[in-house]
C-alpha cells in the first residue's frame, strides 16, 4: 500500500502547493533539478537481466552493471552524452513523428491539465508540453541553429547528468496513455516522445527492473511472470476445478500447444495467475466451451502483453514475433487475443508491420457465426470483445443476465484499446447484454477521454505507490462519482494491467469497488449445458436471490 | 519575454533609422525579396526535411469507434479507416481546429473532487486569429495585383459591412488585435501557460502585434502615400520594383516587420502550419489490421527467441506435463534443463498454483 494514508493524500492533493492548487513555482523550470528519494523512482534493472537482454539485442540496453538511482554516479559509459545525441540523430531520421513533434509545438497549453499525473501531482513537469520540452530543449540545443546560438534564451540546453536524471524521473511518470494527444491541435503524442526518451535512456543503460525483468521473462519462458510451461499449464488447469465447483460442469476443451487447432488464443499471462485476472480467464474458457471453439493456448507464446514496448521498438518486435511464429508452427488459421491493453496497442498498430505479413494465416472468420472479421484481414488477429460481441449479436450465447445482479457495473476504457485502436462499443455492447446494472462514468473520463489507471507502461511496481495513487486519482475519482450516484460496486475493464493496478487503486480510494474483466461477467451469465443450479459467481460469491435465479432468467438470450 | 520584446523594438528602430538615412531601396526592395525567398525556400526545406524521415508505424490517435463489425457504428471523422475519411478528419483539424474544440479545463476541489468543464476560449480566439490573419493577407493582395481581382473587393465589402468611420473600419483588424491580445494575455495570466512560455512564444506575438499596429496606424490614423506604395508593391510583384516619392517611415517599419516574420517563419514554431499536415497521429487511417503498413527500415534479423530453443530448455518439464513436443525426449533424459540462460528463475516460475495476492503486480519482489 501507499506510504501516505488516504486521508492525508486526500488533503495533500487539494491543499499542498502545486500547480493544480494554484501555486506558482518561483524558479524557471530550466533552473530546477530533480532529487530522487525512496518512493519517487523505480528500481534500476539488475545486472543479470541486462546481460540476458544484451545477448539478444546487443547494445540497446547499455552496459550491464549494478547502480543506484539515488547515487550521483550512475556508472554511465564515458561517452554517454555522445551515445544519447547520436541516438537522437538516428531516431530523428527514423521517425517522422519524433522530428515533427520536436518542431511544431506552439506551447498553447491545451494538453496541460489532460495528464493524470499532472492532475494528481500538480508537478509542472508532468504537463505533457513540459515533459516534451525536457527532450525538446536538448534537441534545440544540439540540432537547431537558434538553440545552438541563443542557448537558454531559445530554451536550448546541453545534455548533462542533471538532464538525464530529469528524463529518468519524468519519462517514467508518463504512461504513454495518449490522452493529451486527443486534445493537441497538431496531434502531438507524448507517448511517441516518451517512447523515444526511453529508447535513449536504455541506450546508456538506464532502465527499470520492473520492465526489463518481465521482458526478459517473456523472451525466455513466453510470459512475463516467468512461468515455465508446466507451471503455466497447471495454473490454468487448476482453474477448471473452480469452474466445476461453481457451475457443476467440467470443461474439456482447455489444451496447450496443440497443432491443427483452428484458433490460437493469446492472453495476458496474469490471467492465469492473479486475481482478478483468473476470473476473466474462467470467463474465456466458459465462452469457448459454450460455443465449442476449436482453440489452443500456447505456453511458448503465453504472453500477450509486451514489456518490450516500454523499452524500445526492437524488443517490442522481438517479443511480439512469438505470436506469428507460434501460429505458424501450430498451423492455426487465425489468432484470438484476450483482454489486455498495451498488448492490443502492439497487436493493432505494430504487429503486422513488425512481424507480418502472416501469410500462413487466413482472414479470421468466426466458425460459430460465420462472421468474417474484415477489420483484421491483414493482421489476422481478433479481440475477444469483438468476437464475443459478434456471438451475442447472433444469439449464440445463452445468457442469464440476472446472475450479475449483485454487481452494479461501470466500465473503464483502457487507454490503448480506446486511443490506440478505437474499440469503444464492443465491450459496452457485451456489458449491456450480460448485466442489468451498467452505468457510465462522466463523459470527460471515458471513451477517447478515458483516464489511465496511473500505472501503465511498467509503472505498476510497489516502490512508487504514492505516485501511482496520485496518477490514478482522476480515474478513481470518476469511479467514486458513480459509486455515490448509482451504487457502483464493480469496475470492469479489458486490460490485465488494469486488473492489477485498478485493484490497488480501488483499495486505496474506493475500497468498496471491485475490479473485473468483461469476460468474467460473461462467464457468470453463461448458461452452460448440464450445469447445476448456480448460486455463486466465479469468485464463489453469493448471487443475488440465489436459488431463484434459475426460474427468472433461463430464457433470456442475447438480444 | 523581455528578449522577445526588445528584439521587436530593435527591428522597429532599425527600419526607422534605415528609412531616415534613405535606405529606401534596401528596406523597400532588397529585404522584402530576400525575406520572401528565405520564407519560400525555408518552408519547402523544412517540409522536405520532415518528409525525408519515414513513418515506420501507423499510429493514429483514435478518438472514436473504429471500423469493426458491420453493425457497430464507426466514428468516421475521429477514427477514420479510409483515405477520404482521413481527409475529412484533416479538413476539420486544419479549418475548424477540431481537437482544440474538445478542450476542457480541470479543477480540483475538496474531497478530493476533480471537475472538468468545457473550455472553448482558446479555440475561439485561436480560430479568430488565424482566419483574420488569412483575410488580412488576402486583402493585401490588392497591393500586388493590377487589376484588383473581384473577390478581393468582395472580401473588403464584407469586412467593412458595418460602414463605421472613414476609411471604413475592417472588423478583422479589430478582431485580429483582440485575438493577439488574448493570446498574449493568456500567456501571462494563466500560470501553467506562463510557465511553459519563452522567447519563441512571445516574439511572434509581439512581432505580429507590431505589424498589425503599424498597419492600422497607416490605414486609420497617419496617412501614407498610398499611390507610391501601390507602385512599389506592384513593382515587387512584377519584378520591376521602383520607388518614387516619400512613402514615410511607418510604411518601411511595417514592411520590415513583415519581412522579419517571413524570415522567422520557417525556422520557428510557426511551422506548425506545415507540420499539422504531416502529423502521423492525425493523417493516417486507423486500418492497421486491415491493410499492411510497411516500415522501410524494418530489421528482419530481429527474430523472437525460437520455439526450438524454448523446447530445448523445457523439454523435460513439458513432457512431464503432457505438453506436445516437436522433438521427443532422448531415451536417456537430459540432466537438468539448461539454466545458464535463465535471467531469474525466480520463485514465480516455480509456484505450483495461483497465488492470488502475489499477483502479476510485482515480479521484482519475487526474488
Amino acid at each position: 500500500m501507499a506510504d501516505t494514508k488516504v486521508d492525508q493524500m486526500s488533503v495533500n492533493v487539494v491543499k499542498e502547493p502545486s500547480m493544480m492548487t494554484g501555486a506558482i513555482p518561483r524558479k524557471e523550470w530550466l533552473d530546477t533539478t530533480v532529487t530522487f528519494k525512496p518512493g519517487n523512482y523505480c528500481y534500476p534493472a539488475k545486472k543479470s537481466i541486462v546481460e540476458y537482454l544484451d545477448k539478444g539485442l546487443p547494445g540497446l540496453f547499455g552496459v550491464p552493471r549494478e547502480w543506484t538511482v539515488e547515487s550521483d554516479d550512475w556508472k554511465l559509459p564515458e561517452n554517454w552524452v555522445e551515445i544519447i545525441l547520436q541516438g537522437m540523430r538516428e531516431r530523428l531520421d527514423k521517425f517522422r513523428s519524433f522530428k515533427v513533434f520536436m518542431d511544431i509545438c506552439v506551447r498553447c497549453g491545451a494538453c496541460a491539465d489532460k495528464c493524470h499525473f499532472f492532475l494528481g501531482t500538480g508537478d509542472p513537469k508532468n504537463m505533457p508540453v513540459l515533459r516534451a520540452e525536457l527532450l525538446r530543449s536538448v534537441y534545440r540545443g544540439n540540432f537547431t541553429k537558434a538553440g545552438k546560438i541563443l542557448g537558454s534564451i531559445a530554451r536550448g540546453r546541453e545534455m548533462t547528468f542533471e538532464v538525464l536524471k530529469e528524463w529518468f524521473m519524468y519519462f517514467y511518470q508518463c504512461t504513454e496513455c495518449r490522452r493529451c494527444s486527443v486534445f493537441c491541435p497538431y496531434g502531438i503524442d507524448t507517448a511517441e516522445i516518451t517512447m523515444m526518451a526511453r529508447e535513449l535512456l536504455h541506450l546508456v543503460g538506464v532502465g527499470t527492473n520492473w520492465i526489463l525483468e518481465p521482458a526478459a521473462n517473456s523472451n525466455r519462458t513466453g510470459n512475463h511472470l516467468g512461468l515455465q510451461p508446466h507451471t503455466f499449464k497447471q495454473n490454468a488447469e487448476f482453474l477448471l476445478d473452480d469452474i466445476e465447483e461453481v457451475t457443476g460442469v467440467r470443461l474439456n476443451s482447455l489444451n496447450f500447444n496443440r497443432k491443427g487447432a483452428e484458433v490460437l488464443f493469446v492472453i495476458p499471462s496474469a490471467d492465469v495467475f492473479a486475481e482478478p485476472g483468473i476470473f476473466t480467464f474462467m470467463g474465456y474458457l466458459l465462452i469457448f466451451e459454450h460455443i465449442g471453439l476449436d482453440y489452443t493456448i500456447s505456453t511458448y507464446s503465453s504472453e500477450g502483453g509486451n514489456f518490450g514496448s516500454f523499452t524500445n521498438n526492437e524488443l517490442m518486435k522481438k517479443l511480439n514475433g512469438k505470436m506469428y511464429a507460434e501460429a505458424k508452427r501450430l498451423g492455426v488459421k487465425w489468432i484470438l487475443g484476450g483482454e489486455c491493453g498495451h498488448m492490443w496497442r502492439v497487436v493493432h498498430q505494430y504487429m503486422e508491420t513488425m512481424n507480418g505479413p502472416p501469410d500462413n494465416l487466413e482472414v479470421p472468420r468466426s466458425p460459430i457465426t460465420g462472421t468474417v472479421f474484415e477489420n483484421a484481414a491483414a493482421a489476422k488477429m481478433v479481440h475477444i470483445s469483438e468476437f464475443t460481441a459478434d456471438l451475442i449479436k447472433h444469439n449464440k450465447l445463452k445468457i442469464d443476465k440476472s446472475r450479475n445482479d449483485h454487481r452494479v457495473v461501470t466500465f473503464h476504457d483502457s487507454c490503448n484499446p480506446s486511443r490506440g485502436m478505437g474499440m469503444l462499443e464492443e465491450p459496452r455492447y457485451i456489458l449491456q447484454n450480460v448485466c442489468n446494472n451498467f452505468y457510465e462514468m462522466p463523459e470527460n473520463t471515458i471513451r477517447e477521454q478515458t483516464f489511465c489507471c496511473g500505472s501503465g507502461t511498467g509503472l505498476n511496481t510497489g516502490e512508487i505507490m504514492d505516485l501511482r495513487m496520485r496518477g490514478g486519482l482522476p480515474r478513481a475519482n470518476a469511479v467514486k462519482y458513480v459509486e455515490e450516484k448509482h451504487g457502483v460496486n464493480m469496475l470492469s475493464c479489458i486490460c490485465a494491467i488494469d486488473r492489477a493496478t485498478l485493484l490497488a487503486l480501488m483499495e486505496y480510494w474506493n475500497p468498496n469497488v471491485g475490479v473485473c474483466g468483461i469476460s468474467e461477467l460473461v462467464g457468470n451469465a453463461l448458461i452452460m449445458d448440464g450445469e447445476k443450479e448456480r448460486d455463486q459467481d466465479l469468485r464463489f460469491e453469493e448471487l443475488l436471490g440465489a436459488g431463484q435465479a434459475g426460474e427468472s432468467g433461463n430464457n433470456e438470450e442475447g438480444e | 519575454m523581455k528578449h522577445a520584446f526588445l528584439a521587436v523594438i530593435a527591428l522597429i528602430l532599425i527600419a526607422w533609422l534605415g528609412s531616415l538615412v534613405g535606405l529606401d531601396y534596401l528596406f523597400g526592395v532588397v529585404f522584402p525579396y530576400l525575406a520572401f525567398a528565405i520564407f519560400l525556400g525555408g518552408f519547402i526545406y523544412r517540409v522536405i526535411n520532415w518528409a525525408k524521415s519515414p513513418v515506420p508505424f501507423r499510429i493514429p490517435t483514435t478518438s472514436g469507434q473504429e471500423k469493426s463489425l458491420d453493425w457497430v457504428k464507426q466514428d468516421k471523422l475521429d477514427c477514420p479507416a479510409t483515405f477520404w475519411q482521413v481527409v475529412g478528419r484533416m479538413l476539420l483539424e486544419v479549418f475548424a481546429f477540431r481537437s482544440l474544440f474538445k478542450n476542457t479545463k480541470a479543477e480540483i476541489h475538496d474531497g478530493p473532487k476533480l471537475v472538468y468543464g468545457s473550455s472553448k476560449w482558446l479555440w475561439l480566439f485561436g480560430l479568430a486569429f488565424h482566419y483574420c490573419f488569412l483575410i488580412i493577407v488576402l486583402r493585401h493582395m490588392r497591393l500586388f495585383l493590377n487589376p484588383v481581382p473581384a473577390f478581393i473587393g468582395k472580401i473588403e465589402f464584407f469586412d467593412g459591412l458595418f460602414q463605421i468611420g472613414v476609411p471604413v473600419l475592417y472588423q478583422t483588424d479589430l478582431i485580429f488585435v483582440g485575438a493577439v491580445t488574448f493570446l498574449f494575455l493568456r500567456r501571462v495570466l494563466i500560470p501553467q501557460v506562463k510557465y511553459i512560455s519563452f522567447a519563441a512564444d512571445y516574439f511572434p506575438l509581439f512581432l505580429i502585434f507590431a505589424i498589425a499596429a503599424t498597419g492600422i496606424l497607416m490605414r486609420y490614423f497617419i496617412r501614407v502615400d498610398i499611390v507610391s506604395i501601390k507602385q512599389l508593391t506592384v513593382g515587387l510583384a512584377t519584378f520591376s520594383p521602383a520607388i518614387s516619392g516619400d512613402i514615410g517611415s511607418l510604411f518601411y517599419i511595417h514592411l520590415f516587420l513583415v519581412s522579419a516574420l517571413l524570415v522567422y517563419f520557417p525556422f520557428s514554431k510557426l511551422m506548425h502550419l506545415g507540420g499539422v499536415f504531416l502529423s502521423p497521429t492525425r493523417n493516417l487511417a486507423n486500418n492497421n489490421r486491415m491493410v499492411r503498413h510497411v516500415n522501410p527500415w524494418n530489421d528482419p534479423s530481429i527474430k523472437p527467441h525460437s520455439y526450438a530453443a524454448y523446447e530445448d530448455e523445457f523439454r523435460q518439464f513439458m513432457a512431464d506435463a503432457d505438453i506436445p513436443l516437436e522433438k521427443e525426449l532422448e531415451p536417456e533424459p537430459e540432466p537438468e534443463p539448461a539454466a545458464e540462460e535463465a535471467p531469474a528463475a525466480g520463485a514465480a516460475a516455480e509456484t505450483p498454483k495461483p497465488a492470488a495476492d502475489a499477483a502479476a503486480e510485482t515480479p521484482a519482489e519475487k526474488e
